[in-house]
């Protein structure tokens, strides 16, 4: 009974929100279904009528899942995910143990490594266009002095997608670092004190304590990773615009393109429900895993 | 962390990600629905369903209108110039007042479209090319019937009709010549281009250049879809057939143009290729001194003005059997639902052939006006570099059109993607071309 009361007097607060969410948010999601099964050009009115006319059932996503360039792009967003994510993850653990001490001035230091995270995509995307170039970069010009000659980075078919992984990294460590140095934070010192009497060394505290302590944080970052990867779109729309010959298209890009440049807008949302399910299921498989190497504390 | 913690920010998180991943996208079309159902009431007060619009009549329509107009063209430099002319054509006009907006490039099409969905289009505004024949083929524009067409450069009016019916008026001209560089022409002790060149002499003329040195090069042209419809009109080719119901990607015409595009990059090296390149653009390799020609935009003569510290003069472009040069051209439509389709045609089409706009774009270096009359254009020649200003004019006697279909930016991604495969060796030009056909083919429909 007392819930019930409580509840109405919280819609009041709640709605203006509420109606943003629903108006903004799940109205156009729900239209999107219905759009996934039309032929809708993205032009013509978009109302019943249109959209009844233009009814073609299944035959989008059909048509998607039996053309060759779909598995072609959720190949490179697979190939872009094995490379980012172990690499992200290291790099952020690394960024996060650095900024964990106690020094002078680290506070300077954590927010020189949040900065990327704050700077424009697009911004970013053309530096690191210039740091990539292959005559003229500061990348290649560095490999140079160690005798090795840089690749042609993202006019390579090969190196582009490494190219938009490592620029990517560089972004995302600071943000995935700042969640695992609060998750080390949150490890108890008297572990480490206690280990230390017992005669543990530092790699071995690591491996036995931060690690398991650490997982419920890497968890996290892993889920947001993923689904982040999977929304990958303005790097590669500047950086290489899915050239070199398509070797970095993935779906998002595909989405845009065929909504607002080819104009199939059916077609498009078409595509992005099924990025949503691809997402929505590797999201329930790993909530399902992480029961298997998260440690919760207590 | 808490596992209580963990699922919130998971919860939080995947909300986000649907907020900004999944809800971005669709969420315009919502927006726009309410505002369309405003206007459906408005469309109903006014009578208005005729779907062409008689520009000759526009002046008879008496009473005070207020028509919106929207344009790229004018954002990052020319909003002024956009606004003394709208002031010309409102003293000439009094009873017409049209509010101006100028949209940056980035944004404009994305935001047409989804205010073209919406019903909530402007009277009248700006395509480019490539819009503008998906947009004519879909029905939303109204045709523009009663022009003079005098007043305009033929081609460019031409360039916008679909079916024999006009949906637009060309806003802006620009076409593009061959940019050559004196200094290397000298240093290689070879003759200046000139209007009777073909892409033979050309090719004899880059390789003398090349030879200048190792990081010299003869020619930079684009393997893109845009540059090979006019190369392959210069041999007598063309990617659609003459009635556009089918693809000829893959004609023998089409072959030796594209042939002589890849070869001067793959064969004799004498543009260089991607690698070569090193992340440079065109502009800045003519502008560093180390490319010897390229055909290129007139709008780019303010730039080489400002950044070639060496001589430089244009020419009309190098034919093969005959000569084709390309013009890029933005079209001004009128709204097939706008229910003041009178006042919004009289005034883009003042806009595109006014005498009077036409000076003002001329003086303002905005661009050049698609007017036929060359009187207008003087101011134009004045101006240098180049001297031989009189080749941008010269080269409007061979125009080439593009290939406008409904499909066309699919069909310009596909073309260009076959080619860049063959300018990297992967395919060979013939491969290329036959693949391209196959494609298109299949998965474009042509009417």
């Amino acid at each position: 009974m007392k819930k019930k009361e409580s509840l109405i007097q919280a819609v009041p607060f709640m709605l203006p929100s509420m109606l943003g969410m629903v108006i903004f948010s799940f109205l156009p999601i729900v239209i999107s279904i219905v759009i996934s099964l039309t032929d809708w050009n993205g032009l013509d009115k978009l109302n019943g009528e249109t959209l009844r006319n233009s009814m073609v059932g299944l035959e989008n996503y059909v048509r998607i899942l039996q053309s060759e360039e779909f598995w072609a792009v959720l190949w490179h967003t697979v190939y872009y995910i094995i490379l980012y994510i172990p690499l992200v993850l290291v790099m952020s653990l690394l960024v996060a143990s650095v900024l964990n001490r106690t020094m002078r001035g680290i506070t300077v230091f954590r927010v020189l490594y949040y900065i990327p995270v704050l700077t424009s995509w697009v911004a970013a995307s053309l530096i690191w266009k210039w740091v990539l170039s292959p005559q003229y970069g500061v990348i290649n010009q560095l490999l140079g002095y160690i005798g090795i000659t840089g690749p042609d980075w993202l006019t390579d078919k090969v190196w582009a997608m490494p190219a938009v992984v490592l620029a990517s990294v560089w972004k995302d460590m600071g943000f995935y670092g700042l969640f695992l140095l609060s998750g080390l934070k949150a490890i108890d010192v008297g572990y480490y004190e206690a280990s230390r009497v017992d005669g543990a060394g530092r790699v071995r505290q690591f491996f036995s304590i931060t690690l398991p302590l650490l997982t419920p944080s890497l968890f996290f970052c892993v889920i947001m990773a993923l689904i982040n990867a999977f929304q990958l779109f303005p790097q590669i729309q500047i950086m290489t615009e899915g050239g070199p010959n398509g070797a970095t298209q993935v779906m998002v890009e595909r989405i845009y393109t065929y909504g607002f440049k080819y104009f199939k807008m059916g077609y498009a949302a078409a595509y992005s429900w099924i990025l949503f399910v691809i997402i929505f299921v590797l999201t329930l498989i790993q909530m399902k895993l992480q029961k298997r190497w998260v440690h919760y504390e207590s | 962390m808490k596992k209580r913690t963990v699922s919130a920010l998971l919860a939080a998180a995947l909300t986000a990600s649907a907020l900004t991943g999944c809800g971005g996208k669709a969420e315009a079309p919502a927006q726009e629905q309410t505002a369309q159902s405003q206007e459906t009431q408005e469309d109903t007060k006014q009578e208005s369903s005729e779907e062409s619009v008689d520009i000759s009549a526009a002046e008879e329509s008496g009473g005070e209108v207020t028509i919106t107009y929207a344009n790229f063209n004018a954002s990052g430099g020319n909003e002024e110039t956009l606004q003394k002319m709208y002031e010309a054509f409102h003293a000439e006009n009094p009873n017409i007042t049209v509010n101006i907006e100028t949209i940056g490039y980035d944004d404009y099409f994305t935001q047409m479209q989804t205010r073209v969905a919406g019903g909530t289009a402007p009277d009248c505004y700006e395509l480019n090319i490539e819009n503008f024949a998906a947009y004519a083929n879909k029905g939303v524009l109204a045709e523009l019937t009663g022009i003079d067409v005098s007043g305009y450069n033929a081609t460019a009016l031409s360039a916008f009709q679909v079916n024999g019916k006009q949906y637009g008026v060309p806003g802006n001209f620009s076409n593009v010549v061959l940019i050559y560089n004196k200094d290397l022409f000298d240093q290689a002790g070879v003759t200046y281009p000139d209007a009777a060149w073909t892409w033979d002499d050309a090719m004899a003329a880059c390789e003398k250049i090349s030879a200048l040195g190792d990081d010299i090069y003869g020619i930079y042209q684009p393997i893109t879809f845009n540059e090979f419809f006019k190369v392959a009109a210069q041999y007598g080719g063309s990617v659609l057939s003459e009635d556009k119901t089918a693809f000829t990607i893959n004609s023998p015409e089409n072959l030796a143009a594209a042939q002589m595009m890849i070869d001067k990059i793959v064969k004799t090296n004498v543009q260089p290729t991607e690698s070569q390149m090193g992340g440079m653009g065109d502009w800045d390799l003519f502008e560093s001194g180390r490319l010897g020609m390229i055909p290129t935009g007139i709008w780019a003569f303010g730039a080489f003005a400002d950044a070639c510290d060496f001589n430089w003069d244009i020419c009309v472009e190098p034919g093969g059997t005959q000569k084709a040069t390309h013009f890029f051209s933005n079209a001004l439509v009128v709204n097939k639902d706008s229910s003041k389709k009178e006042a919004a045609a009289a005034w883009i089409n003042w806009l595109a052939s006014s005498d009077e706009a036409a000076k003002m774009r001329i003086e303002a270096g905005w661009d050049l006006p698609a007017v036929s009359d060359e009187s207008v254009l003087s101011g134009y020649l004045e101006i240098t570099p180049p001297d031989n200003r009189q080749a941008v004019f010269d080269s409007l006697d061979y125009l080439a059109v593009a290939p406008i279909i409904e499909e066309y930016s699919m069909m310009a991604d596909m073309i260009t993607d076959k080619l860049s495969l063959a300018a990297s060796g992967e395919l060979t030009v013939e491969e290329a071309l036959n693949q391209a056909q196959e494609e298109c083919s299949a998965q474009i429909k042509l009417q």
